[in-house]
C-alpha cells in the first residue's frame, strides 16, 4: 500500500500525466457504464433527424440514419477500447514469451529474432490489411491481426531486457543454489521485466485503437454494423462535406484516447527509467 | 594447519578459455591446488588475473575448458547441471556486488526461502519461518527484516543477506568472491569480522578471493598468488608475507598501502605497466614482461611450481637460486631483501 502511494506520487509528479490519466479513466468509465444509464438507443434510427448539426438535444449531432452521435461515440468506445486492451494483452503475452525465450536461451535467439525481424520489415498497416484479408473481417480477427502486428515490438524489448537481467548476479546466485531454469525464468527474470512490458502495453493500447480506425476506414477492419470509432469515421466519409460533425467527433474521441494513453505511457516510462527521471 | 587432513577440494590442471579461434581469452590457464577441510584459502591477484573465474569454476557457474575439480575425491568438472544440483547445497558463493546479487522484486523471506525450498530444507511454515529468523540472526540482522525488500537495506546489510542465503543450505565450502570490494571501508571491517566469526562457529572451508592483502592476511590460512591465469606462489599466510619468494608476490606486498607512507622503503619494487592481454600471454613465464629480474631464459619454458619449503610453492626459478639471501624478520626484511635484488639487477 505504501509502495502504491509512492508509485502514484512519482507517476503524477508531472501535471500532464495526471490530466491524461483522469481523461483516460473518464473515457473508459463512460464507455463501460454510460450505456447502462442512458435510455437512448445508439442504434435507434430516425429518418427525420438525419444529419442534424450539434444541438442541445444531440450534443454531437446525428449521423446519416439519424442516430445520436454522442451515444454512438460512447457506445463505439466500448469496442475501440476493448480492441485496444485485447490487442495489447495478446501481443504482450506472446511477445514476452518469445522475447524471454530468445533472450535466455542462446540457441533460440537467432531463429526467433530473424522471424521477428522479418515481421517488423512489413509496414504495420500493410501487415494488418493482409492478415485481415486472409482471416476475414470480424472483430476478433482484427484483434488477432493487430496482435500479430505488435507482438514483434514487445518481443524485441523483452529480449533486450532479458539479455541484461540474465547476466545479473542474482541469477547467478539462483544458479549456484541449483534453482531450476523454469523457476529462474518466472521467479527471477519475468518479474524484473514488468516495467518495460508495462510501458509497451500502454503504447500498444494506443496504437491498436489508431490501427483499428485505420483498418476500418480502409474497409478491411471491423464490419460496419459494429460501431467502433473507426467504422463511424469510415461510414461518415461520404457525408463529411455536409455534416462535418459526423467525422470530427469520433475523430476527437480517437485523438483524446490515443493521446492520453501515450502521455500516461511516457509517464510510466519516465518513472521507471532512472536516467530520464528529473530530479525533483 | 594439519597437512594430513584430506583435501575437500582438489583442482588439477584447471583451464578456462573464453571465446574460440586463434586467440581465446585464457582466463585460467593450468591451475592446480587443493583446499583442505576447515581451511581458508586466499586467492590474490590483480584485476584480470582470473581470480573470480576460478571461484566460479569451482562451483560450476562456469564450465571449465579442461582439468579436474574434485569435491571429496569426486570429479565434478564435467558432470551435468542436473547431477550438480544435489551437490550445490555443499558449496555456495558470496558475490562481490551486494546490490546486484539480490533480486529487487523478492522479499528477504522469499530470497532465503528459495534457497531452503531448492534443497527441501526446513519444510512446513513454522519451521521455515524459524529457520529464516535463525539465518538472519546468524548474520546479525533482526528477524523482522524478513518482510522487507533489498532496496530497503544498506550495502553492508545486503551483503549480510547474501551471506545468509549462502549459509541457508548449510554448505561446507564457500567461495567468497571479493565480498568486500563494493563496501565502504567501515562496513568492510564488520563483514570481515562476520566471516571470521562464522568460519569459526560453523567450521567452514572457504576460498577467499580478494585483492586486499591485509584482509587476506587476517582471514586466510594459506594464500595463492595468481597472475594472468597462472599460479605464481602458494604459501602459508605468515610465510608468504614474511618470506615471499616470487618477484610478483614481492611487488604486490610492496604496493600494499601502509599506515604511514613516509615509512615506506625508498626503493620499492613497484610494477610499471598493465597486466598483458590474456588473449596473447607472454611465452614462458607470464610475469617476465613486468618482472624486475627477468632474463632471456624466462621466455623459453613455463616455470613449474616447485616446493621450496614445506607447503611453500614458487614458480620463479630465479629466486629459488638465491633463496639463501632471504631474511626472516618480517615484511620489511623481505622488502629490503628485494631492494638489494633490484639494485643488483639494475647495476
Amino acid at each position: 500500500m505504501e509502495q502504491l502511494t509512492y508509485v502514484l506520487k512519482r507517476l503524477f509528479a508531472r501535471r500532464i500525466v495526471l490530466i491524461a490519466a483522469v481523461t483516460l479513466l473518464l473515457i473508459v468509465a463512460l464507455s463501460i457504464f454510460f450505456p447502462f444509464i442512458s435510455s437512448v438507443d445508439p442504434n435507434g434510427i430516425s429518418v427525420m433527424e438525419r444529419l442534424k448539426a450539434p444541438s442541445a438535444e444531440h450534443w454531437a449531432g446525428t449521423d446519416e440514419l439519424g442516430r445520436d452521435l454522442t451515444m454512438r461515440i460512447v457506445w463505439g468506445g466500448r469496442y475501440s477500447i476493448m480492441i485496444g486492451i485485447a490487442t495489447a494483452l495478446f501481443s504482450v503475452i506472446a511477445g514476452t514469451a518469445l522475447g524471454l525465450l530468445a533472450g535466455f536461451f542462446r540457441r533460440l535467439d537467432a531463429p526467433v529474432m530473424r522471424v521477428i525481424d522479418a515481421m517488423m520489415s512489413f509496414p504495420d498497416i500493410l501487415l494488418g490489411i493482409s492478415l485481415v484479408s486472409i482471416l476475414g473481417a470480424s472483430l476478433w480477427n482484427v484483434v488477432l491481426a493487430l496482435s500479430v502486428v505488435y507482438t514483434p515490438r514487445v518481443a524485441r524489448v523483452v529480449r533486450a531486457s532479458t539479455l541484461v537481467i540474465r547476466e545479473l548476479l542474482f541469477v547467478d546466485a539462483a544458479r549456484a543454489l541449483g534453482v531450476s531454469t523454469a523457476r529462474i525464468l518466472y521467479a527471477h527474470i519475468l518479474p524484473n521485466l514488468l516495467s518495460p512490458v508495462l510501458v509497451q502495453f500502454t503504447f500498444i493500447f494506443a496504437y491498436a485503437i489508431l490501427a483499428e480506425a485505420g483498418l476500418s476506414f480502409l474497409g478491411v477492419g471491423v464490419p460496419p454494423e459494429i460501431p467502433t470509432w473507426g467504422t463511424m469515421i469510415a461510414s461518415s466519409l461520404q457525408y463529411a462535406d455536409m455534416a462535418f460533425w459526423t467525422i470530427v467527433f469520433p475523430g476527437i474521441a480517437i485523438i483524446l484516447t490515443a493521446l492520453s494513453l501515450q502521455i500516461v505511457g511516457d509517464g510510466v516510462r519516465d518513472m521507471l527509467d532512472p536516467k530520464l527521471r528529473k530530479s525533483a | 594447519m594439519n597437512g594430513e587432513a584430506p583435501p575437500l577440494i582438489e583442482v588439477r590442471g584447471l583451464r578456462k578459455y573464453f571465446g574460440s579461434g586463434n586467440a581465446p581469452i585464457r582466463a585460467v590457464d593450468g591451475v592446480s591446488f587443493a583446499i583442505r577441510e576447515g581451511e581458508t584459502l586466499g586467492l590474490v591477484g590483480e584485476s584480470g588475473s582470473g581470480k573470480s573465474t576460478i571461484g566460479r569454476l569451482l562451483i560450476r557457474l562456469v564450465d571449465p575448458t579442461d582439468g579436474e575439480i574434485r569435491l571429496q575425491g569426486r570429479d565434478i568438472a564435467r558432470i551435468s547441471q542436473r547431477q550438480m544440483r544435489p551437490l550445490r547445497s555443499r558449496m555456495q558463493i558470496i558475490f562481490q556486488d551486494p546490490y546486484a546479487s539480490l533480486n529487487p522484486r523478492m522479499r528477504i523471506r522469499q530470497i532465503l526461502g528459495e534457497a531452503l525450498d531448492t534443497h527441501g530444507l526446513a519444510k512446513g511454515k513454522a519451521r521455515r519461518q524459524a529457520r529464516i529468523a535463525e539465518l538472519l540472526d546468524l548474520v546479525g540482522l533482526s528477524p523482522e527484516y524478513a518482510e522487507r525488500y533489498p532496496h530497503e537495506f544498506s550495502g553492508g546489510q545486503r551483503q549480510r543477506i547474501g551471506v545468509a542465503r549462502a549459509l541457508a543450505v548449510e554448505p561446507g565450502f564457500i567461495v567468497a568472491d571479493e565480498p568486500l570490494s563494493a563496501l565502504d571501508v567501515s562496513i568492510q571491517a564488520q563483514v570481515v569480522n562476520l566471516l571470521s566469526d562464522l568460519k569459526e562457529r560453523l567450521g567452514l572451508t572457504m576460498l577467499f578471493i580478494s585483492h586486499d592483502l591485509d584482509v587476506i592476511e587476517f582471514l586466510c590460512d594459506r594464500v595463492i598468488v595468481l597472475y594472468l591465469g597462472r599460479i605464481m606462489e602458494i604459501a602459508p599466510t605468515g610465510i608468504l608475507y614474511r618470506q615471499p619468494r616470487h618477484p610478483y608476490t614481492r611487488a604486490l606486498l610492496a604496493a600494499s598501502p601502509t599506515p604511514d607512507p613516509t615509512q615506506r622503503p625508498e626503493n620499492r619494487p613497484l610494477l610499471a605497466g598493465d597486466i598483458p592481454s590474456p588473449a596473447d600471454p607472454p611465452s614462458g613465464c607470464v610475469f617476465r614482461t613486468r618482472c624486475p629480474r627477468a632474463q632471456p631464459a624466462c621466455g623459453e619454458t613455463i616455470p613449474p611450481l616447485t616446493e621450496v619449503a614445506p607447503d611453500h610453492w614458487n614458480a620463479c626459478p630465479r629466486v629459488s637460486e638465491d633463496s639463501g639471501q632471504m631474511t626472516e624478520d618480517g615484511k620489511g626484511g623481505a622488502r629490503d631483501d628485494f631492494d638489494t635484488i633490484t639494485q643488483g639487477t639494475s647495476s
